[in-house]
């Protein structure tokens, strides 16, 4: 049996799933302040008076360094910038510990200035006097040339507890982002750390010593050895758990949307024959744009909680939660007290709904009940109409050959799949609204912790290739060898899958779980003088996001269950 | 946090799977190394630089400025569809103020293009400036535009198709002519006799550097600019005026071309040519972006860029005086010029004769202008071209008179079947564009 469970704003969701489907779910209320209690409290509950032997393993998919980020709590961290001729890297300034010098690499690898040891030097000494204990290093260009971080990075590796490598965390071009993506790696570290390696000392406490999964940003996991050389792909794992608790129920060839209606947010994301849409550079988070692989969600400050309120005859819907709905004990009406106003929800105090919702049909001439229409209608509108902004923006996307223009793939979803509290509530309705095939997911409530659970490892190559300097590069994997002339993208793509299964192996993956495919391949006649002296060729791999084999006979369990429950 | 200060957008289309010929300068690489560098810094995620998408053009935005001979689908690929189209997008965009300046960083060019297109020269096969500026026109009522080329080569394409247009003017500085193709471009070159004075050319002698060329932005074009009062600065922006361009002779640089962006300030730039793919189009192209976005471009350096090794001689610099004064001289007397040129002439003969180097073709031309006090006079030109091909084209100007109106009907009706394998007209009054034959035409 596996355990997974996803730290949400409201409630964590824990689950247990297993040849019986869902075998247990446990709520309990998150404690931003108080995460790994929450965390334990969750793991607690889920495997009281289950024989530890019968877990294989737990896929986490928790809030902690996405809150940091938000709530500018990072611990302080070291960062060691080389950008060379261009924007000047002080615009990329992530904090005081933020020290640009001087080297520099151009577009093609080639050393433009050396690394001044004794510069490097100095700024460590300067770090280790303030007491920092964790060091980015980023030079631009470096994907194609590490050797100035490398360097840097032995210089710095004696005087602290940990270094990271820009071009070790992507191989993605953007200087920019490699900063910040280094710089969220190296802060995030020393709470990443102690938070897992406090969560399993837990659980062994219990007598359970499984291996720990952690949810990452595209909606793949990695063990948790692979987590502490990148802790910064944890972030955004939360819109990642509800897409992947959609993905076994998508059509297989049909695109659809994935919504998880929350209490103060929805959140959404594009599947394209079951496979989720990963955005194309990396996510972003907060005042940070990052490499960091991830899905392509969108969120929209609406969720069954938000705050409904009147100006004038205009009716706005969120973006905030003041607290739960009127009908339990909140302070100002939401979209659920509509619901209960429209009899559609019980349990809860309609009256105060009613009373929530009196001033607003007042201030819009409509009864009670019609006010609570417009509520329901406009919440679901505005949560389609920014669908299609992300259909729109990703249908925008620039291609780059004449091939793709033409063709001009567009993203055109038929289907809608709801997760999330208020899932079948908003079913009907958005189906009316938007003419899209819609339906809840089985176990809506639960589904995003059995995304969580059952999601495979995923990882990402990135190799580039000259064959006039005869060098090949996969800069994130460490990988450098020596090409011949006669070098291709057959070769290329060998050596890539090579090193990809390799890479999603080392991260924790079963090697039934490789699904692999190409994402970019690319290669260049290089003509210099009117001669051809070489090919250039890029290449991009991937283990997609999915879930792991074995998960179909889960799901048709819980389909089953559901079914049963209705 | 970085910011545009100004909104800039830009299309970016490499067209990587596109190339004349695989060695050909005009070749899938050419900007694989520029996107890399333009990735690596970072630019798309500056708030206030918007990357769009390009749309395609459509063959009656051809029609609006060329005669493809025999069509327009024999002389163009897709990729010139996109990358003219690439033009419009950002026109688009500025004229409905989505965005306050663009960058069609797009391939193949198209300022050698010229009226009538029988196939390809100087790697271009339809004019994309023009084609911007005439959809511009049509769609948005744009009037006066002024087109700033500052590629290396003469614009002999963009100078032929607004010769006889007074409300385009057309300034081209580049490499004399006498030391590089097309071989035109001189300072005598001042358009035809109901526009003389909207062409302005200014042949910079080889080895020319960043103070030549920012001399004449600011000595010539600005003034001239400022007089002219264009609604639309378009800057042809070629890159091969770069010290390691391998097809030329110059010795400007990145900072130079940035430079030049920063005081021209053009509303749109559309990418011309440039071939040091690896040791120029990068830093250049870098430096261009943030020069049009308002941020500071100071540290853009390619390089072996080196700005006293690179300076002009003090012969260079006073050729380029001498020809600046004598350009601004023809700009203040261009009244006087026309009313020269025309003298009581009825009509205006030109016989031309042009090479087409990138398809191998041979083209001559009698082009008969009508000189109308009214309006720019109705044009008829009959080319005839060692494919086998020839078209009586006939013009009518966008602000035609009735009777120039009239007379290109007249020519356009009466012309001789028999003579000429194709008779077409273009009429701008109503934006149509017909062919009354065709006939035998060699594709
Ligand atoms: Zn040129
Ligand atoms: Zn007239």
């Amino acid at each position: 049996m596996i355990i997974g469970l996803d730290v949400g704003g409201t409630h964590t969701d824990v689950v247990l799933v297993g040849e019986n489907g869902l075998e247990r779910q446990v709520k309990v209320l998150t404690d931003t302040s108080a995460l790994f209690q929450t965390v334990l409290t969750g793991l607690e509950k889920i495997t009281e008076n289950i024989p530890p032997g019968r877990i294989t393993h737990a896929a986490l998919s928790t809030t902690l360094s996405t809150n940091a980020i938000v709530q500018n709590k990072l611990p302080p961290a070291g960062m060691i910038v080389s950008g060379g001729p261009g924007i000047d890297p002080e615009a990329f300034r992530t904090g005081p510990y933020y020290f640009p010098v001087s080297g520099s690499i151009d577009h093609s690898g080639k050393e433009i200035q050396p690394v001044d040891a004794g510069e490097i030097e100095a700024i460590a000494a300067k770090l280790q006097s303030d007491g920092i204990r964790h060091v980015g290093v980023v030079s631009k260009f470096s994907t194609r040339n590490p050797a100035h971080e490398v360097r840097i990075g032995e210089i710095l590796a004696p005087h602290f507890d940990r270094v990271f490598l820009g071009h070790r965390i992507s191989g993605h071009l953007s200087f920019p982002r490699r900063i910040d993506t280094t710089f969220l790696n190296t802060s995030i570290y020393p709470l990443h750390k102690k938070f897992f390696e406090a969560v399993k000392e837990s659980l062994k406490q219990k007598g359970i010593t499984i291996p720990i999964y952690i949810l990452k940003a595209d909606g793949g996991t990695m063990d948790f050895d692979t987590s502490i050389d990148f802790p910064g792909q944890s972030i955004l794992s939360g819109p990642s758990a509800s897409v992947m608790g959609s993905v076994a129920f998508a059509p297989e060839n049909a695109e659809t949307i994935a919504m998880d209606i929350g209490g103060t947010t929805t959140d959404m994301a594009v599947l394209i024959n079951g496979t989720p849409l990963l955005s194309p550079l990396g996510v972003e988070l907060g005042r940070y744009k990052t490499l960091i692989r991830g899905l392509n969600s969108y969120s929209i400050g609406i969720g069954g909680d938000s705050a409904v309120r009147i100006n004038g005859r205009v009716l706005t819907i969120g973006p905030d939660r003041e607290g739960p709905a009127m009908a339990f004990g909140g302070p100002v009406p939401t979209p659920t007290d509509a619901l209960f106003v429209l009899n559609r929800m019980q349990n809860g105090d309609r009256q105060r709904a009613v009373q929530g919702i009196e001033p607003i049909a007042k201030a819009l001439g409509l009864s009670v009940e019609e006010a609570a229409n417009t509520i329901f209608d406009q919440a679901c509108r505005e949560i389609l109409a920014s669908a299609r902004e992300m259909i729109n923006q990703i249908n925008r996307k620039p291609v780059y050959t004449i091939k793709e223009l033409l063709e001009g793939y567009q993203v055109k979803p038929s289907h809608i799949l709801v997760l999330g509290g208020p899932a079948p509530y908003f079913t009907r309705r958005l189906e009316e609204l938007s003419g899209y095939a819609t339906e809840k997911v089985p176990a809506w409530s639960v589904a995003n912790a059995i995304g969580t659970a059952l999601s495979r490892t995923t990882c990402e190559v990135l190799l580039f290739a000259d064959t006039q300097r005869g060098i090949l590069l996969a800069p994130a994997e460490s990988h450098q060898e020596s090409i011949r002339s006669d070098f291709t993208k057959k070769d290329a793509l060998r050596i890539g899958f090579g090193l990809l299964k390799k890479k999603a192996v080392d991260s924790g993956a079963s090697p039934n779980d490789l699904e692999m495919d190409v994402l970019e391949e690319l290669e260049f006649n290089m003509v210099r003088g009117f001669r051809l002296t070489g090919k250039n060729i890029r290449v991009r791999l991937q283990v997609k996001p999915g879930l792991i084999c074995g998960y179909k006979k889960i799901i048709s369990q819980i389909c089953d269950q559901s079914v049963n429950e209705v | 946090m970085l910011k545009a200060k100004h909104k800039t957008g830009l299309v970016f289309f490499p067209a990587y799977d596109w190339a004349i010929s695989a060695t050909h300068p005009e070749r899938e690489e050419r900007l694989l190394y520029t996107q890399d560098q333009v990735l690596e810094e970072g630019l798309l995620d500056i708030e206030g630089i918007i990357e769009f998408k390009p749309d395609l053009i459509e063959v009656k935005d051809v029609q609006r400025v060329h005669f493809c001979v025999p069509d327009e689908l024999s002389v163009m690929t897709k990729s010139h569809f996109i990358s003219a189209g690439g033009a419009k997008t950002i026109a688009r965009a500025v004229l409905e103020k989505n965005i306050e300046r663009g960058f069609a960083l797009v391939r193949p060019p198209g300022h050698h293009a010229m009226r009538v297109v029988h196939g390809g020269r100087g790697f271009c096969n339809v004019n994309n400036e023009a084609i911007m500026i005439e959809y511009m026109r049509k769609e948005y009522g744009v009037d006066r535009v002024a087109i700033v080329d500052t590629d290396c080569h003469h614009g002999d394409g963009s100078q032929d198709i607004y010769w006889h247009d007074p409300d385009t003017l057309y300034i081209s500085l580049h490499q004399d002519g006498r030391t590089l193709y097309p071989g035109s471009g001189f300072p005598d070159e001042l358009g035809g006799p109901t526009a003389a004075g909207a062409t302005l050319n200014i042949p910079l002698p080889p080895y020319t550097s960043e103070e030549g060329f920012l001399f004449v932005i600011k000595e010539v074009i600005l003034p001239v600019l400022e007089e002219f009062k264009p609604e639309i600065v378009v800057n042809s922006a070629g890159q091969d005026n770069h010290f390691t361009d391998p097809i030329t002779n110059m010795n400007f640089s990145a900072q130079g071309y940035a430079d030049l962006t920063r005081i021209l300030k053009p509303d749109i730039a559309v990418l011309e040519g440039g071939y040091s793919i690896e040791g120029a189009l990068p830093y250049v192209n870098v430096g261009v972006i943030l020069a049009m976005a308002g941020i500071d471009y100071t540290k853009v350096k390619e390089p072996g860029y080196d700005h006293e090794k690179l300076r002009q001689s003090l012969q260079i610099t006073r050729v380029i005086e001498q020809t600046c004064k004598v350009v601004l001289e023809n700009w203040r007397n261009r009244e006087e010029i026309r009313r020269r040129m025309q003298a009581d002439k009825k009509f205006d003969e030109r016989r031309r004769s042009i090479f087409y180097d990138t398809d191998g073709l041979h083209e001559t031309q009698n082009e008969t202008l009508k000189i109308c006090h009214e309006c720019s006079g109705a044009l008829k030109i009959v080319s005839r071209c060692d494919t086998g091909n020839s078209i009586l084209a006939v013009h009518i100007p966008r602000k035609a008179c009735k009777t120039c109106r009239e007379l290109g009907y007249s020519w356009y009706e009466s012309a001789d079947p028999k003579s000429n394998n194709m008779i077409a007209l273009q009429d701008r009054t109503t934006d149509t564009y017909q062919v009354r034959q065709k006939k035998d035409l060699k594709r």
